[in-house]
This record gives structure tokens, sequence and C-alpha cells, in this order.
């Protein structure tokens, strides 16, 4: 048994593609139409064969307040490793991306949070 | 206004104002974070929520929402209370 995929619930897959790959700089794998919505996938260009994000739209009823509780405590939804946080940080600062925590570095592990626009927040983490 | 003396009161309350004096605007999450990593603090988070609402009432901690966020942020405002009635010296 191994782990291929993992999911955000996101609440616009078209917005959703657009900052996964354009801003977070993933890229698209798999885009399948599937009645209402799509089977849409991304991956880093690191590891292309690596685990799959799937951006799972966020339409049933238990989903919205489930992430806006998240939210506004500040919790992460999901976690992607950086070799730099800092500087992550600041290029995505740079194209306009909103973090509710700001570089934070707790012994051996640097992390920072960001709102990826689609209701949920993400973690980045390094570890030196 | 809750009591500031009760508030100030508690090991983990003054860590949390520690925390908030390091950075300000925190999240509920940043908070549990920093008092698990550098105050070896292990209550859940929601007694640390609750910490917070403590210290809210005595004016010790304001919160704002920006959005769908929720900060926290330092008001040492209400220790002036304590150093008027107790003055340091000269």
């Amino acid at each position: 048994m191994w782990i291929n995929l993992t999911s955000v619930f996101v609440d616009d897959q078209d917005k959703a593609l657009q900052f996964y790959t354009q801003v977070l700089g993933f890229e698209k794998k798999t885009e399948i139409p599937l009645g209402e919505h799509r089977w849409l996938t991304v991956v880093s260009p690191r590891y292309r064969d690596g685990v799959e994000l799937v951006l799972e739209p966020d339409d049933h009823p238990a989903v919205g307040p489930f992430k806006s509780a998240l939210s506004a405590d500040g919790i992460p939804f999901a976690s992607f490793a950086v070799d730099d946080v800092a500087a992550e940080v600041d290029r995505l600062k740079g194209l306009g991306v909103h973090f509710t925590q700001d570089v934070l570095q707790m012994g051996p592990v640097t992390t920072a949070v960001l709102d990826d626009t689609c209701g949920n927040l993400i973690q980045l983490a390094s570890s030196s | 206004m809750g009591d500031v003396y009760r508030a100030l009161a508690d090991p983990t309350r003054r860590a949390l104002l520690d925390e908030l004096r390091k950075r300000g605007d925190q999240t509920l999450f940043e908070l549990c974070v920093r008092l698990t990593a550098t105050h070896g603090v292990s209550s859940s988070r929601q007694a640390i929520s609750q910490h917070l609402d403590v210290l809210e009432a005595a004016g010790l901690v304001v919160t704002r929402r920006q959005g769908r966020f929720k900060y926290h942020d330092l008001d040492t405002s209400p220790l002036r209370a304590v150093v008027e009635r107790w003055p340091l010296p000269e």
C-alpha cells in the first residue's frame, strides 16, 4: 500500500488550477470531465511521478463550515515541502499571496501559512 | 472588563502574552505552535482558545477579523492601572 493522491477542497476548479499552477508552481497532470466537475490533479515539476494533489470540488454542504472553521483559527489543511521557506514566502508575496502566518522558525523546522484563495490554508515547511 | 490580575495569574496565559510580544497579529494555530515548541505547553487547542478568551476579557489581548481569518494581538494598556496604583521608583 502507498499514497499516490491527496486532495484539497476548492470552491472553483478553474481558479484553483490557476493558483496551484501559475502561482504555487505545480503542473497539471490529469483533467478528466466527470459530470458537473472534473477529475483534476496537479503534481510538483520536481516529482512528476510523485503524489498527485486532487483539486476536489467543495460543494458538499458539510465542507463549507469545515473550511471556514479551520480558516478562522488559522489551521492549514495541507502542508507542502520547500527548500527555503523564507525565499518562497518572498517570491509568493511578490505575486500577491496572503500569508496568515509569516515565516516562523521553531527548532529545526521553519514554516509559513498561506491562503490558497480557494478556501484553504496551506503550510509551507522546510527543515534545516 | 475581566480581572487583569486573574488573567496574569496563569503561566500559560503569561506565555501567550510573551509570544504575542515577539510578533503581533497571530492566528490561534500560530500561538498553539509557539506554545508547544517554545514553552513545552501541552494544552489542547481548545484550552489555549479559552485562555485567549480570558486575556481578551481582561483587555490584554485584542482580536480582529480580516476576511475569513481571526488574528490576536497584545494590548498592554490595562497594565497601566497596576503601576498607577503601585508606582515604580523614580
